[in-house]
């Protein structure tokens, strides 16, 4: 007898999987640990005298804190506010998810509600909903993603190889950042010409410290900033080394060099800071997106990212990373909506997480995504990593939703890589700062990661970074280099990237380049009001989302089965001899074959030659003394009616049939079609001995035994998944084969041993 | 004149009017042009007007927020880098010891750059961290 045990085996099963690494807190507003509402959150509230903000959210005008006084000052339209603070909250909700009432009207309303407005809206809101208004809300119509290109060396010439593949795959904007900050300017040169290759029109960051980061663009290596964090608390922020003031000047700043930007600020960071003020995430959150619209940025990088693993341990933490995305673009803010900081080990979470996401839409929907592998990924590991990079490919090609992305051939990738190591080290060597060898090309080249690479290290990237700051060079230079070395396309795709600068047309919300243009808010505004409206993927954009790779069809089917054909004719000879007749001793056992059995189908799924399947079973049965014989049907492909046919026809009343691809059953003369005695239907995992003992099996029921079943053992694989594409195309050529009655054919087989 | 959603994008609507700091057109930098040496930096920065149109077109879209920071930006096109920078530095926390500072530099901004609207958001701030005590000493 099993002893008294203390746990139940199941939970031991479980302390064994991925997700039970992920840990989680407990609800608990007073230390910071609520999602959506807390005591201590302010009920809404607005106090307007002489055109004057003089209250918010229950604080005196005296009382205001730093984000108060600038939210009151720089957000709050004093027009607006009366008419939307005095709306029922419920009401609102309810015109969010409402696809008749038009975006423009909500956006008006938002420029006059305070953060603990805007909280008290979107939290009656559940995570469907969420879902549809976002995609209802977000401010731009057509979908993008942003990519992240780093890796462990700093390594310049995988981040151009990296930075090229990532462009190819069609991500709108990558962003990069370093293992050693004095890397920042190689790490800059290396992605700009990456990103040159292939097309134009992907922006760059390259996030460093935020004085360096200015200069960086200033140089014109890149094109975008996004590591301007706001914070929802006073101490937080000046923690932060910041200001609300010190960050618009920011703003301001970038603006007047031309440089899109957008600020970052997540649910969680506070918490992380250590000055949440027991308020919950929500509320902090609507706070920083307040501020955000206030100071005047088109956009901001939202949605929990470096606090989203602590918010996603917290009950509703998914949920209130989908809300604040959904005031973000509430607000009119372009949002790059985070799912990048990985906020799991569970692959089901991380499925469950950015499905939403995928299927509504987003400006750039991670913000980023790992390009490269984890252990690569200088930001930390994303959400989605380029180990599970195609994983997200299928899921778009699932949902026919465009998450941005393009499946890219291999030879193609190997080809943009070729190209963009030689352009940074052909740049490297015209700007006399690095000679790569071949070695370290090549290695380069066909690298998954930078663990195979043998190319240059932190050290050496120092040297050429600090080379590239010191003598000043600019983008003009790396052009010049490019198209003096021949790479003449590269260099005017990198100048088409600064160009941009010049009309600050990508300085509106939610900006990107797609096939040379301009797509922004302002020219494509997400105009959704039903089925039939908003971003739809066109009949051209399906095809290449659905053009992942190694996809079956029934002529790769017929190809691969041709390839046995001849194999197969070494082995077995099948002689149809007329039409087959009842057995007329008890003696004999009937194995029905399919239509294509042999003749247009030669392997079972799990890869026995059906030479040897047939073999084993006519074996067996013979090996208890009773004869065997072969009948072919063509009326039916259907096991249980090849096996009942089968049974018929045998003296013994015992029959077998097998379909081509190895499903088998013994079935017994009287019986009901689908009431069989045996059924092997797992076919890939069935094997040889299984026939083996199947037809033993037959001939015990044939002389009257009751032999044990044989039971092919399965592990929980996906069968389905795994084989049902293929089994569908090869039973439609069974199918295509049969007649109806045409008569069962006595068939003689000649197996031959064959000398290998 | 004030420039609508119409004239969204600059750079494919009137290429020839949108300029660089020294004049050249978008359609006269080319990389030929670059090659011949003719394109500097310069060339490359964005200009007041354009930033103006760009307030211009958020403006008619329904986006006055961003409107007034590409004004603000205007203003700092002029402003050298590194005037910029220690302003920007100034505004941090605790490194102004006192309001004055700050109204220095709004002063500067206001009287050597016309930077009137940065010049005020400079002095909104200074009055600001008066009230809430960030001129204190930070180790």
């Amino acid at each position: 007898m099993t002893p008294k045990l203390n746990r139940w085996k199941r939970f031991a099963d479980w302390d064994e999987r991925p997700l039970r690494l992920d840990k989680f807190a407990a609800e608990d507003p007073a230390n910071g640990f609520s999602a959506f509402s807390s005591p201590a959150d302010p009920q809404p509230g607005i106090g307007i005298k002489d055109g004057r903000v003089v209250s918010l959210d229950g604080v005196l005008e005296h009382d205001y804190d730093m984000i108060d006084r600038f939210i009151a000052r720089h957000h709050i339209d004093p027009e607006v506010a009366p008419e939307a603070m005095a709306l029922e909250s419920a009401t609102i909700a309810r015109w969010l998810v409402d696809m008749n009432v038009p975006r423009e009207k909500l956006v008006r309303l938002a420029h006059g509600m305070t953060p603990a407005k805007l909280a008290e809206v979107v939290s009656q809101l559940n995570a469907l909903e969420i879902a549809f208004a976002y995609s209802k809300m977000r401010a731009r119509k057509t979908p993008g993603n942003q990519a992240h290109v780093t890796n462990a060396k700093d390594d310049p010439l995988q981040l151009a190889a990296d930075a090229a593949t990532a462009v190819a795959f069609g991500f709108d904007e990558i962003e990069t950042t370093m293992r050693v900050s004095r890397n920042a300017w190689s790490n800059a040169v290396a992605c700009a010409v990456g990103g040159a290759v292939g097309r134009w029109g992907t922006l760059f960051q390259c996030s460093s410290e935020e004085a360096e980061e200015l200069r960086i663009a200033m140089a014109g290596f890149t094109s975008y900033a996004e590591t301007v964090s706001v914070y929802g608390t006073e101490k937080s922020f000046t923690d932060g080394d910041d200001t609300p003031w010190s960050k618009a000047f920011l703003a301001a700043a970038y603006a007047s060099r031309g440089v899109k930007m957008r600020c970052t600020s997540g649910a969680g960071s506070e918490l992380l800071m250590g000055f949440h003020e027991a308020k919950s995430l929500l509320y902090l959150e609507a706070r920083c997106l307040c501020l955000q619209r206030g100071m005047g940025v088109q956009g901001t990088q939202n949605g929990g990212i470096d606090g989203a693993p602590l918010t996603a341990t917290i009950p509703g933490g998914v949920r209130e990373l989908m809300a604040e995305n959904l005031i973000a673009v509430w607000l009119d803010l372009e949002c790059a909506s985070g799912n990048d900081a990985r906020s799991t080990e569970s692959e089901i979470r991380v499925g469950a997480k950015i499905l939403p996401y995928l299927i509504a839409g987003s400006d750039l929907i991670c913000s980023g995504m790992g390009s490269i592998l984890k252990y690569d990924n200088s930001f930390n590991p994303s959400l989605i990593n380029g180990e599970e990079l195609e994983d997200y490919l299928v899921l778009q090609r699932d949902f026919e939703a465009d998450g941005g992305l393009t499946p890219l051939p291999e030879s193609r990738a190997i080809e943009l890589r070729e190209r963009a190591v030689e352009a940074i080290a052909a740049v490297f060597e015209e700007l006399d700062l690095s000679s790569p060898t071949e070695d370290m090309k090549s290695s380069v080249v066909y690298a998954s990661g930078s663990d195979d690479t043998r190319s240059l290290m932190p050290r050496d990237v120092s040297f050429i970074s600090e080379a590239i700051k010191e003598r000043g060079i600019t983008v003009i230079d790396v052009v010049k280099a490019l198209a003096k070395r021949g790479f003449r396309e590269e260099a005017e795709n990198l100048l088409n990237v600064v160009k941009l600068r010049l009309s600050g047309d990508y300085l509106q919300t939610s900006a990107m380049i797609r096939e040379g243009r301009i797509v922004s808010a302002v020219n494509d505004p997400n105009d959704y009001l039903g089925p039939g409206s908003g971003y739809r993927v066109s009949e051209e954009r399906r095809l290449q989302l659905n053009d992942i790779r190694d996809v079956l069809d029934q002529k790769e089917v017929l190809r691969s089965e041709a390839l046995h054909e001849k194999d197969e004719a070494r082995h077995i000879r099948y002689r149809n001899l007329g039409p087959a007749t009842n057995g007329p001793a008890n003696d004999d056992v009937v194995i029905g074959i399919s239509p294509a059995f042999g003749l247009k189908l030669y392997r079972t799924t799990a890869g026995h030659r059906l030479s040897e399947v047939l073999g084993a079973m006519l074996d067996a049965i013979r090996a208890r003394g009773l004869k065997a014989r072969v009948v072919r049907f063509r009326h039916t492909a259907d096991t249980s009616f090849l096996g009942l046919s089968a049974a018929r026809l045998a003296g013994s009343g015992i029959g077998i049939g097998i379909q081509a691809k190895g499903t088998a059953v013994i079935h017994q003369r009287d019986r009901q079609p689908h009431n069989n005695l045996e059924l092997f239907s797992n076919a890939p995992i069935t094997r040889l001995e299984h026939y083996r003992a199947l037809g033993a099996n037959a001939a015990a029921y044939a002389l009257g035994e009751m032999p044990e079943p044989i039971v092919v053992p399965q592990r929980g694989e996906a069968m389905g998944s795994r084989y049902h594409a293929r089994v569908a195309l090869i039973y439609a050529i069974e199918t295509g084969l049969t007649e109806a009655g045409a008569a069962p054919e006595e068939v003689d087989v000649t197996l031959t041993e064959v000398k290998s | 004149m004030t420039l609508t959603r119409a004239d969204y994008p600059l750079a494919e609507t009137q290429p020839g009017t949108v300029a660089g700091k020294r004049g050249k057109s978008l359609p006269e930098i080319t990389l030929d042009s670059v090659l011949a040496g003719d394109v500097t930096m310069e060339d490359l920065r964005i200009t007041p007007q354009a930033l103006q149109a760009q307030a211009d077109i958020a403006r008619d879209v329904g986006r006055p927020t961003l409107a007034l920071n590409f004004e603000r930006g205007a203003e700092l096109v002029e402003v050298p880098q590194d005037f910029i920078m220690q302003v920007y530095e100034l505004l941090r926390p605790g490194r102004a010891k006192s309001k004055e500072e700050l109204l220095e530099a709004a002063a500067t901004m206001r009287g050597t750059y016309q930077a009137e609207r940065i010049a005020r958001f400079i002095e909104e701030a200074a009055e600001t961290y008066a009230a809430r005590g960030l001129f204190t000493f930070r180790f």
